[in-house]
């Protein structure tokens, strides 16, 4: 820029009492005001309120200040506050350099007179970096109206059908044979007792047929480079040895195959059995069957029979063994992910005997018991009879540091409290219990179902399961009754574990596909837990769903709009600006060694060559988010980062030692 | 039918909060019934030091004096002795008379660390001599520290006294150091327990001695010459299972002897129920009239149609044996430790 006199005003804020209690706010505005280049400096109880921007307006307008300091809390909170502060008033808005004087001074410190000194610093700081900003220009690109929804659970088809429904392209890529996910798995639903196939089936019909959803099914997002608005996207399409266009899904192929009922029904989590040739369940969608390549006699042995029973049981010819795996390649605006939840392996605790005790179920398993698309009809049959004495646990895998959950699940309570309805409704006779730690019944109309199933009948009894043994044929379930401090043995035939919810296994896979990180609980971190709660660090990314924690259905599919809604704001908007504060290479002092290349995670800086054997790095600005590891892996010092250039922090560091 | 004791731990824990202590703990009953092996701190969802806790209220009462006799005693002999059983120190190693074991200070590459119940005890004796039968069959380098050995601490630092516990290890340690001991192998979970997890500043390897077999087995140093045609269930130690998780090396030792038939109880590896025997319950007998754990385990046994009752540490062999002898059972199952069945069939 070119070499104007540079005027600083500066801004000290009382935060209220945040900053004014511990912090003497007019010494130190009285302490800065004498420094180079400062022309003004000020203090005001709210810096960031209507009436503290006017008073920043103001003073640029009429003292033209060129460099704005504000000495108040992070600049994570309000560096964007004030930079379109300053904008407002004409100025470049990285003109503006943050004192963060609440988050690392008053509310750290206790001592007024040391803390006044160290704000006192930390200004002087900001002062010596404001001199030396330089403004920067926003780089706009454009955004492809098109979305991929990751996950084709309740969250992936709700946020695909809204994200389609406002006209934008959208490429929902689930694994899994059939879209539904775990909602499709689930009987009735709390604490309405909808049922969950009949309010599920319509939304996945409608993604099926809507005009702006292309659905790849049985297929993973196998790469994810570029940026918002512009990423390049690998789908592999698993081979279904099945021709989608001639199944007509009639099913003679299962029932010709010859391992019919001898492979564990995924669907039915263990409960049922299915052949190599299968549909998930009756309404999946696409309602195509699939033959699956792990198990099938002519695919993993190479011969079935004389010739593949199924090939010769179909009378559409949709039957293809050569059918290779397919890869798609997409250009994508934005991307949502939904890829739900895993549950808890209750093997994990074993002092409930599950996996060694036919009759200890988990959560999901007695969904589909019960449900009437399950392997017995919804018939609740243990050995052939009805179970008398039918006994929950609750907090399997939960709220457990001793597996290292220490979460709440949110849905276990009512999942339970439904599931001993249930059984209630169909067996009115059998005596149902519930041991619990606590009931966490904060929904809509939760705690009402919750005091309906306890006037049904159903005992409650507060405290956790300790062991679980064999008494016979039957079960022996022992707890102490926490409430009246004394041991208690309830015999069972049928134990049901309100087994929690987990991140998914490949969430790592996932992260590193994405770029996106995890929470210590290991979901899918948000950008903000309160006011980001479906974005990601990663621009253009947003997440939906139990991915990003345990919740019910209506929760996620209201995350699932809100995910939607944040993808469509940015693909309506056309065109993003991407991050002004990146690095940039001096291309005489690079020697083309590629560390950068390896420092960066966001794959922006490539080697090029500049002439016939001269490599040279130069950095794709859209790619860049600034985090600065090329200029710190830089031999050369020939990496600088706009914004945090080595004279603006050399200046910062001799104001304040 | 399952339960023995009246012993509830979060009502101890729930008084100490805003109630003298003292008055808990002198007070209330039960707290020498814990035997701290450690299944509720194991299940705990909120991981609370329940066993510390306990050991903690024991460390009230003997500051205070105020213990009862038998752990009085127990203690007493440790300071005296070196062990909790009331013997001389000089008679620790007549055990060994006749087998000529090598003295660690000759060097050796394990030292074959006794523990006092099995060097003092005549029924543990026979499962020390076995041990070192093995270990010379297989070719093992081993010596002991002879009369030079003393308590590992484990039982007395459960027992509320973490001072002696603490001038034990010191000098366990240094005599180790002395030694140039590099490796451990014990004979109890116990000793094996505590050096593994509670020694401070110790840097030898310890192993159980059933994980030592298991690996001489493995590399094929013990060739077993005679079958024990015998139905056999194996009862884990809190110490060794739950609290370490060594599940599988004694399963291996069992399941390579020709001829047994292994079966387990339905409280198997973490499920396990423990014997009564650990957290100083060798000294004192429970408040509670109700059925001894042990009783109860012997008749899980004898639910599977085990014949032998095969166990790997010294308290659960003594307590599951004395139920054995006081309900005359001996006609129907024996109690034997791993190494009793492993010479055997050597």
């Amino acid at each position: 820029m070119e070499s104007e006199e540079i005027k600083i005003g500066v801004y000290v804020c009382h935060c209220g009492i945040n900053i004014g209690s511990t912090v003497d706010v007019e010494q130190v505005r009285d302490s800065v005001s004498e420094l180079p280049n400062v022309s003004i400096s000020r203090d005001f109880k709210y810096m960031c309120s209507d009436p503290g921007q006017a008073l920043i307006r103001k003073d640029i307008e009429e003292r033209g200040l060129n460099r704005v300091v504000v000495a108040a809390c992070s600049p994570r909170m309000h560096e964007p506050t004030f930079r379109k502060t300053i904008q407002q008033a004409g100025l470049n808005p990285y003109c503006v350099e943050i004192a963060n004087i609440r988050e690392q001074c008053s509310w750290v410190h206790e001592d007024k007179a040391d803390a006044t000194d160290k704000a006192v610093k930390l200004v002087c700081s900001a002062v010596a970096k404001a001199s030396l900003l330089e403004p920067l220009e926003e780089k706009e690109v454009e955004i492809a109206p098109r979305a991929l929804v990751i996950g084709a659970g309740i969250a992936g088809i709700q946020a695909s059908l809204d994200i389609a429904d406002a006209g934008f392209q959208v490429y929902l890529v689930e694994r899994e044979p059939s879209i539904g996910g775990h909602m499709a798995q689930l009987d009735k639903t709390f604490p309405t007792l909808d049922c969950s196939a009949c309010i599920m089936t319509p939304k996945m019909v409608e993604v099926e047929r809507h005009p702006n959803i292309e659905l790849l099914t049985y297929s993973k997002v196998i790469e994810v480079g570029g940026y918002i608005g512009n990423f390049n996207v690998k789908v592999k399409k698993k081979p279904r040895y099945i021709n989608m266009d001639r199944c007509t899904g009639c099913g003679l192929c299962a029932e010709a195959c010859r391992l019919k009922g001898r492979i564990t029904s995924e669907f039915d989590v263990g409960m049922g059995k299915r052949s190599a040739s299968y549909i998930p369940f009756p309404y999946a969608v696409p309602s195509k069957y699939t033959i699956d390549a792990e198990h099938c006699l002519f695919l993993t042995k190479g011969k079935c029979g004389k010739s593949p029973a199924c090939k010769d049981a179909c009378t559409a010819d949709a039957v293809e063994f050569e059918q290779k795996e397919e890869i798609v390649e997409l250009d994508i605006g934005t991307i949502v992910v939904a890829t739900g939840f895993d549950l808890f392996d209750a093997t994990e605790k074993p002092e409930y005997g599950y996996g060694l005790y036919d009759n200890v179920l988990s959560g999901l398993e007695f969904e589909r018991l019960v449900s009437s698309s399950g392997p017995t009809q919804g018939k609740i049959a243990i050995g052939g009879k009805d179970p008398k004495d039918v006994v929950f646990v609750q907090c399997v895998g939960s709220r457990d540091k001793s597996v290292g959950n220490e979460y709440c699940s949110r849905v276990c309570c009512m999942y339970t409290a439904k599931q001993a309805y249930l059984i209630h409704e169909k067996l009115p006779d059998a005596r149902l219990t519930i041991f619990y730690i606590d009931i966490r019944a904060f929904g809509k109309g939760f705690e009402e179902f919750y005091d309906r199933v306890r006037e049904e009948g159903v005992r409650y009894i507060r405290g956790n399961v300790s062991e679980i043994i064999k008494k016979g044929d039957r079960l022996l379930v022992m707890a102490e009754d926490t409430l009246l401090g004394e041991p208690i043995d309830v015999e069972a035939d049928l134990v049901v574990l309100a087994t929690g919810i987990v991140p998914r296994a490949d969430v790592r896979e996932l992260m590193n596909l994405l770029k996106i990180s995890q929470s210590p609980d290991g979901f899918l971190l948000e950008a903000h837990p309160k006011l980001r709660p479906v974005d990601t660090a990663s621009d253009g990314i947003y997440i939906a769903g139990c991915c990003q924690g345990p919740k019910d259905i209506p929760d996620t599919v209201a995350q699932a709009k809100g995910a939607a809604s944040s993808a469509m704001t940015k693909m309506s908007q056309g065109k993003v600006k991407v991050e002004a504060i990146i690095a940039s290479v001096d291309p005489f002092i690079c020697r083309g060694c590629g560390r950068c290349v390896e420092a960066c995670e966001y794959g922006a800086p490539e080697l090029q060559e500049a002439e016939p054997g001269i490599l040279v790095s130069e950095v794709n600005d859209s790619l860049c988010k600034g985090c600065g590891a090329c200029a710190v892996a830089c031999p050369c010092r020939a990496i600088s980062m706009k914004h945090f250039k080595n004279e603006q922090i050399f200046s910062q560091i001799e104001a304040v030692i | 039918m399952f339960r023995k004791s009246h012993f509830n731990i979060r009502k101890f824990i729930y008084d100490a909060f805003d109630k003298d202590m003292a008055k808990v703990v002198f007070e209330k009953v039960g707290i020498w019934d814990c035997t701290t092996c450690s299944a509720c701190l194991n299940k705990c969802p909120k991981g609370v030091d329940t066993v510390g806790f306990v050991t903690g209220l024991r460390q009230l009462m003997v500051e205070d004096g105020r213990i009862p006799p038998p752990i009085r005693d127990a203690l007493k002999s440790v300071s005296i002795h070196k062990n909790p059983w009331k013997i001389g120190a000089e008679e620790r190693s007549k055990w060994a008379e006749g087998l000529e074991i090598k003295n660690i200070s000759e060097g050796a590459d394990i030292l074959y660390f006794v523990g006092c119940t099995p060097a003092y005890d005549a029924r543990l004796q026979k499962v020390a001599r076995a041990i070192v039968g093995i270990m010379n069959k297989a070719g093992v380098d081993f010596g002991i520290l002879g009369n030079e050995e003393g308590c590992c601490g484990s039982e007395i630092r459960r027992m509320g006294d973490p001072w002696t516990f603490e001038y034990l290890a010191k000098e366990n340690i240094e005599t180790f150091k002395k030694y140039n001991i590099r490796k451990v192998v014990t004979t109890s979970p116990h000793c094996f327990n505590t050096f593994k997890n509670e020694y401070e500043g110790a840097d030898f390897e310890v192993q159980h001695y059933t994980e030592l077999i298991a690996g001489l087995i493995e590399e094929g140093r013990l060739a077993f010459s005679r079958e024990i045609n015998k139905t056999v269930t194996y009862h884990d130690p809190c110490f060794l299972g739950k609290q370490n998780k060594i599940f599988d090396p004694p399963r291996k030792i069992l399941a390579s002897i020709p001829g047994v038939k292994l079966v387990e109880m339905d409280r198997a590896r973490e499920r396990s129920l423990c014997c009564e025997g650990g957290g100083g319950r060798m000294w004192i007998e429970s408040e509670d009239s109700e059925d001894r754990l042990a009783k109860i385990r012997v008749g899980e046994a004898m639910c599977v149609q085990a014949q032998i009752l095969a166990t790997a540490c010294p308290f659960c062999l003594l307590t599951l044996e004395d139920v054995v002898k006081t309900e005359e059972l001996e006609e129907s199952i024996e109690v034997l430790d791993i190494a009793e069945l492993v010479i055997k069939a050597l």
